[in-house]
């Protein structure tokens, strides 16, 4: 039998990738990073690096970018709650995870953005949990029903408790990580255990042009000694924060990835760390950041292919859209990025619910994107020789009224070969009307619907549940707030 | 007119060609040539200003011609504002603001882009940079006596900065003497509208309009 050859898309030469490489390195050894954290400054002064640390900059020779390289994994394995999952997190595989850190959801009734509260985490939480073709959860949505100072812990917490999937998150604060750690090391049962099997992602943003702010830097550090990934997420927009040329825009994506990727490893050699990123085509009219631009995505799908040729892992925000309403530019901006992010073999694609410039996530759209990646998945796995030969035999005897409905080998291999739509229409005309002439977005509602109602939470152990809120509670009354939100 | 009318044709053009160098030598050919400066700034280089508003409204230009023809004003009016007398400065300036990005957030090009705009448009401008304590957005308005406090942030985690700040003039007392406007790429009308912001500028030129609104207001009796 034939392998199937996995479908593949580079867009750049390998000439072009060495070149980015090249002036990425430079630009690191001649101009330097800035560095606002003194911890990471220390870290770089002790591997024998020039650091000026009245302006917070430093210069990083190409010797120390290598052998930063040269110690990160190539592969990371994420594992579920349970531990039982195993999420290769490298090569070509692909996984999806919603766009996380969105501060509005998409209200289900009145199809407006609004201001997310615990209720609207925890629904899209379950969600995710259910959608098959969406591997990792991640924390979303921010709560807006509990103080701004332990945002990014609740909503960690949250996550953990309602989908055993693994989860990308990130802090907002630099007391933040401790009892987020906290609580994936009571998930996991042990510091150590949680290192080997790895359960979150952190998410840390360098400042664009080449600034690591206090806070993503000390995300880097105590990541990587926790042994959690460091999702690294350039976030350079052309023209604005970058070069315009796509060209230039990733040699600055390139260092500014790779400065974080030396400070994870001198913080702790062999920490994982995925290079990714949420570049953006800076819209020189309305000053937004579409990440429904092909050139966004074509930034996207070159900088993932210098990461592999680095040996990282990837990641991209792809799979997302800048509309306001799950409508045709949607879905047809969601579709092509979640396409092009797995052709190019991006590791970790987080977009599925996103919309409006990652700032809004959307149940309905979830669900829908769910669908879309469930194409990707069919698409990935290529076309396969099933039989040998391939058809010569299913015509033996061929007659004028030959049909294959009711053949062994269709039964055999329909379900196998080709996916049920689920919520794509592809009734008939008269059908379509009949059922009420519904949208895609009307047919979401309803599945959202009768999703919630008839799975029940995929909760933890009561156990768990009373420990990782005992830390959540202690993190919040150290902070000063006075409770937490019923959970619904 | 009178033999200055080029020159304050050449003013114009400096600016909506975006040509920084050519707009302050101009600026500084009027004050060796002991010109009027009020006239060089209301005949020559207002005009260009105007001129790039509408060329932006009619699609023309972009972000990058309307920010390079900013810095070109900004570097005219550099070399004229210090030889202007104190009434005729006070009387150009349309209110002054104390801008900048709130603690938390070293993102700064969504401020600087409303920065140069406001300072095009003849606001005397206090950028006070990225990265920004509650408390010095405050105390800078307060030294500088400024009219406006603008408040800008990118990240939807430092976003809610903007709700300190407001809280923070209130417990200080002094909420009244400021008004407050709020931008950024997470920040709505809905958002300023809930934390009590008198103003909110979704874009750039927005936010002149509304600081230009808000000024207005404050300085009529």
């Amino acid at each position: 039998m034939i392998p199937p050859l996995r479908p593949k898309v580079e867009l750049l030469s390998r000439a072009y990738v060495e070149k980015v490489v090249s002036e990425a390195l430079g630009l690191l050894e001649g101009e330097g990073v800035f560095v606002e954290n003194a911890e990471a400054r220390a870290l770089f002064h002790e591997a024998g690096t020039a650091v000026d640390d009245d302006a917070q900059r430093v210069r990083i020779p190409t010797r120390l970018v290598e052998e930063a390289l040269a110690s990160t994994p190539a592969t990371i394995v994420l594992s579920d709650r349970a531990g039982s999952g195993e999420f290769t997190v490298g090569g070509d595989e692909v996984h999806f995870d919603p766009g996380s850190t969105a501060t509005r959801v998409l209200d289900s009734e009145t199809q407006r953005e609004r201001k997310a509260v615990t209720a609207d985490v925890v629904r899209l939480a379950r969600l995710t949990d259910a959608c098959e073709h969406i591997h990792f959860q991640s924390t979303a949505l921010i709560s807006a029903d509990v103080p701004e100072i332990v945002a990014d812990s609740y909503r960690l917490y949250l996550g953990l408790l309602y989908s055993a999937k693994p989860i990308v998150t990130g802090t907002f604060r630099t007391a933040g990580f401790k009892p987020m750690l906290d609580m994936l090391i009571a998930v996991r049962g042990g510091a150590e255990a949680l290192r080997r099997r790895p359960l979150a992602v952190f998410d840390a943003c360098p400042s664009p042009p080449l600034k690591w702010s206090n806070l993503t830097a000390q995300s880097l550090i105590d990541s990587a000694r926790a042994g959690l990934p460091s999702q690294l997420i350039s976030m350079s927009l052309t023209g604005a924060t970058a070069p315009v040329t796509l060209g230039g825009a990733l040699v600055q994506h390139t260092a500014e990835n790779l400065s974080g990727l030396v400070i994870c490893q001198l913080a702790r050699k062999g920490a994982p760390v995925i290079f990714g990123g949420s570049p953006a085509s800076f819209d020189m009219r309305k000053g937004t950041t579409p990440m429904g631009a092909m050139e966004t995505m074509m930034i996207d799908m070159a900088y993932a292919q210098i990461g592999k040729h680095l040996g990282l892992p990837t990641h991209a925000y792809m799979g997302l859209s800048d509309a306001k309403i799950p409508d045709a530019q949607c879905g047809f901006e969601t579709g092509m990025g979640a396409v092009l992010a797995a052709l190019a073999g991006i590791n970790v694609i987080s977009g599925p619910g996103m919309m409006d410039f990652e700032s809004t996530q959307s149940p309905e759209k979830l669900l829908i994107d769910n669908d879309i990646c469930g194409m990707v998945y069919r698409l990935l796995d290529g076309v396969a020789q099933r039989d040998e030969p391939l058809a010569a035999h299913l015509f033996d005897g061929i007659r004028p009224d030959t049909q294959f409905l009711t053949m062994p080998h269709t039964r055999k291999w329909y379900r196998i070969e080709h996916r049920m739509a689920n919520l794509a229409d592809r009734d008939t005309y008269d059908a379509w009307e009949g059922a009420g002439r519904k949208s895609i977005g009307d047919r979401a509602a309803e599945r959202v619907r009768t999703l919630l109602a008839a799975v029940s939470p995929n909760l933890p152990d009561a156990a768990l549940q009373k420990e990782l809120r005992a830390i959540m509670e202690a993190d919040a009354r150290s902070n000063g707030a006075a409770g937490l939100p019923e959970l619904p | 007119m009178d033999k200055t009318t080029p020159l304050y044709a050449r003013m114009a053009e400096a600016i909506v060609a975006g040509d920084a160098e050519t707009a302050a030598a101009l600026a500084r050919q009027a004050l060796d040539g002991r010109l009027d400066l009020q006239a060089a700034i209301e005949h020559g280089y207002i005009p260009g200003i105007r001129r790039v508003g509408e060329l932006w409204e009619s699609g023309e230009y972009f972000l990058p011609e309307l920010i390079t023809s900013a810095a070109a004003m900004k570097a005219a009016l550099a070399v004229l504002g210090p030889a202007l007398d104190a009434t005729a400065a006070a009387g150009l300036s349309r209110g002054r603001i104390v801008i900048g990005t709130i603690e938390g957030d070293i993102h700064d090009i969504g401020k600087n882009l409303v920065s140069s705009m406001l300072s095009a448009n003849g606001f005397d401008v206090v950028d006070l940079g990225a990265d920004v304590k509650i408390d010095r957005f405050i105390d800078a308005a307060v030294e500088t006596r400024a009219d406006l406090i603008c408040l800008s942030a990118l990240l939807t985690t430092t976003m809610l900065g903007q709700r300190r700040v407001i809280e923070r003039l209130r417990e200080r007392g002094l909420r009244d003497r400021f008004k407050v406007l709020v931008g950024g790429a997470p920040v709505s009308r809905a958002w300023a509208a809930e934390i009590g912001a008198d103003g909110y500028g979704e874009n750039a030129l927005a936010a002149v309009t509304q600081a230009a609104a808000l000024a207005a207001a404050r300085r009529t009796p």
